[in-house]
């Protein structure tokens, strides 16, 4: 292989979907960034403040899990920890197979995303139904999302209409009013049919016990009130310390992500239903999931885990759009991803080494990121580890000879003056197959070697004095 | 955050870090740099020993090659004045990234205290000597890109301002400004169908707006646009910062 395998599958991207993903992305960016600074002096102080939040409890997470577990006891909720994706999947089993369950129903989790929830029920003769319509489109295509809050942003709508009609969701018909009424009517039933009703949760509230739910489709809402038992997949890092909080994290959250003031459902939810409700579940799991997330805490990339996945790191992220999330062979991609899914791997880190690779390192992640993760910084450090751990990495220039040269002046001169340096120049100039790479795209400029320091020692006059700068025929050659 | 404070100003003696872009292929760029702080009264000192600032290997993760190169531009740098790059690249690998590699390190003390009296060249000029305008006079409309690695920092603004006060230069806004050219170091060779693809949407948004030249505080995203608009055979004309203002200079016939 030549290059990098994220650039050769973004070569190879079908044009419709790099425009689907690159029209959808560019979108969310923009109007995330009219909505927030439209309606605040200085949305930077917010996601500056709910880093350090989310930071601290990152940090701190050794005193709020137990702290958490505490308070969901004393709701009603029954906790289960998970140090696995496989243990993950096997208590969601293990609650259904004991209430005598066959059928789920489950809103939009990337947890359950991580653990391959929905293949894993169906391989044990269960039925999973995504009811997030996004969702809902992968999972009958047999697809998997590519982006963490717009799961089909690589699809349009004509794909859409196709994949409904094979599977016999009605005449091809594209029009999105259509396609959603479809999906709504179908689904409609499975809620009834429904046993159990599967969640995230986005936050968790370490004072309250209270999980809350974002939803723009109200779907999570139907997965609990027709369901007599509720589990919550959810992420370890998903605590904020206060009920109080919320207020900073949902409004980033949606502006982030959606560019909402405030997703259309927001869900407090505090156990089981009490004796006084008419419906709900009557029976509540937290399964609090680990699944590598540990060991990014134990990383010098622990900053990754404040993420509350809104997505606008993808959206505005230049090699996200370029390549689609699908590029990047992982639950999670684009930027968060690119930090999250090597270290999520453990020791198969190499597998996913190449990820902190597919990035200009242009921090545009970073400044739009609600919690202020220093993206770029991580993908530098894995860059560091990846070495380190001598993975080899394709179309990389090695920098060992340049180094040598770049610390001994002389040989530094010598090899400017004699054009020889383009030999160890690094970056684009560095060695050959790196020459080659950069000429394929782009033409180089002529070499000026040396030309600089011969002027510096040549020119006559100081301050204020014009010195003889190079004829207007030179300039034009060094351009 | 970057930390983007810097020891104040005193006296009128600087060190130019030139960069290997320049050193290598951008003469004129250097050499309009020191004529630009000449101008100003500034006396500038070349380190003859200078190299590169360590940036590729420290972007390519071989951060134990680029630490050596890093502690050569400490020791080449040595003393008390300011450090002037034409580069927010280069400037930003001073004050942010070799923080970053030097976490662990014995002499990270030696190499933050290097960072902080690095500067850009715009954002010396405006935030370090306090020049709001720049005489002379340059008849053109300019598009000026902002380099990825001057985000967070001062330098664009600082351009900006310099750039605005010219008498005949006429600044364009062109779509999507705060995207990435596409450049990336090590990127624009290990990932040359992204590189490339970014590259081409930037200069669509340029080439719309049809300015004469286009303008920016770092050479390297000018080599990349600039040898992509080439082998396009559509050349587009670009300079730096330090060009402009020099020739406003020449132009006003002030230099
Ligand atoms: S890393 Fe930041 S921007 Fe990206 S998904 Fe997570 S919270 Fe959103």
């Amino acid at each position: 292989m030549r290059f990098q395998q994220i650039d050769q599958f973004a070569a190879e991207l079908k044009a419709d979907t790099r425009a689907a993903v690159y029209d959808g992305s560019k979108k969310g960016h923009e109007k995330r960034t009219k909505l927030l600074f439209d309606e605040y002096a200085d949305p930077d102080r917010l996601r500056r403040i709910a880093g350090e939040v989310k930071q601290h409890v990152v940090e701190n997470l050794d005193t709020y899990l137990p702290q958490v577990e505490a308070k969901l006891k004393a709701n009603g909720v029954i906790v289960h920890w998970a140090a696995t994706a496989e243990a993950a999947n096997q208590a969601v089993l293990g609650i259904m197979r004991a209430r005598g369950a066959t059928k789920m129903v489950k809103a939009k989790t990337m947890v359950s995303e991580e653990t391959e929830l929905a293949h894993f029920l169906e391989k044990h003769g269960m039925e999973a139904l995504e009811t997030d319509l996004g969702e809902f489109i992968v999972q009958i295509d047999g697809d998997h999302p590519s982006h963490i809050v717009k799961p089909i942003i690589h699809k349009n709508r004509r794909e859409i209409a196709t994949s409904f009609e094979e599977n016999g969701l009605g005449a091809y018909n594209d029009d999105p009013q259509t396609i959603t009424r479809r999906a709504r009517h179908f689904l409609r039933h499975k809620y009834l049919e429904a046993d159990v009703g599967l969640t995230g949760a986005n936050f968790v509230s370490a004072e309250s016990g209270r999980l809350v739910l974002v939803t723009n489709e109200g779907n999570s809402r139907f997965c609990l009130a027709a369901t007599k038992c509720h589990i919550a997949m959810v992420g370890i890092e998903k605590i904020v310390p206060r009920d109080y909080d919320l207020a900073l994290f949902l409004n980033l959250l949606a502006r982030s992500g959606t560019a909402q003031e405030l997703t259309v459902y927001t869900e407090y939810i505090s156990g089981p239903k009490s004796p006084t409700q008419p419906d709900g579940p009557e029976e509540m799991h937290v399964i609090f999931v680990d699944n590598g997330r540990t060991e990014v805490l134990a990383s010098d990339c622990r900053d990754i885990l404040r993420c509350i996945r809104c997505g606008a790191c993808l959206n505005v992220c230049p090699v996200y759009r370029q390549a689609s999330g699908h590029a990047y062979r992982s639950v999670y991609p684009g930027p968060v991803g690119a930090v999250l899914s090597p270290l999520m791997m453990g020791d198969k880190f190499p597998q996913k080494a190449d990820l902190p690779k597919a990035s200009s390192l242009c921090g545009a992640c970073h400044e739009v990121c609600p919690v202020n993760i220093p993206i770029p910084d991580l993908l530098l450090r894995l860059r560091n580890r990846a070495k380190e751990e001598n993975v080899p990495s394709p179309g990389t220039p090695p920098m060992g000879a340049w180094a040598l040269l770049a610390s001994q002046p002389t040989a530094w001169r010598a090899s400017l003056f004699g054009g020889k340096i383009i030999n160890y120049l690094p970056t684009k100039l560095l060695p050959i197959p790196a020459l080659r790479a950069w000429e394929a795209k782009r033409s180089l400029p002529a070499w000026r070697g040396g030309e600089f320091r011969k002027w510096l020692k040549t020119r006559k006059g100081r301050a204020n004095v014009s010195p003889p700068a190079p004829s207007r025929a030179e300039a034009k050659k060094a351009d | 955050m970057l930390n983007t404070e810097r020891k104040p100003i005193t006296g009128k003696r600087v060190q130019l870090m030139a960069t290997c872009l320049c050193d290598a292929f951008y003469d004129d760029v250097a050499a309009a740099t020191v004529q630009v702080l000449e101008y100003l009264g500034v006396e500038v000192v070349f380190p003859e020993g200078q190299t590169c600032c360590g940036q590729p290997a420290f972007n390519g993760g071989d951060w134990t090659a680029s630490r050596k190169v890093v502690r050569h531009t400490v020791k080449t740098f040595a003393g008390e004045e300011p450090v002037v790059v034409p580069s927010g690249s280069c400037a930003a690998m001073m004050f942010h990234g070799t923080v970053l590699e030097f976490e662990n390190e014995a002499d990270l003390g030696e190499v933050e205290a290097l960072g902080r009296r690095t500067w850009e060249l715009g954002d010396f000029l405006v935030n370090g000597l306090g020049v709001k305008t720049w005489p002379g006079r340059f008849e053109a409309t300019v598009a000026f890109h902002r380099s990825c690695h001057s985000r967070g920092t001062n330098s664009s603004s600082a351009a900006s301002t310099l750039l605005g006060s010219v008498a005949g230069l006429k600044i364009v806004e062109f779509g999507e400004g705060e995207q990435c050219c596409g450049f990336g170091g090590t990127f624009s060779v290990s990932f040359p169908n992204i590189s490339a693809s970014m590259g081409a949407l930037k200069l669509d948004h340029i080439r719309a707006v049809k300015p004469d030249v286009l303008v920016s505080g770092d050479m390297s995203c000018m080599m990349h646009l600039g040898g992509l608009a080439k082998e396009e055979g559509k050349p587009i004309k670009t300079r730096h910062l330090a060009q402009v203002l020099r020739d406003a200079l020449k132009n006003g016939k002030l230099i």
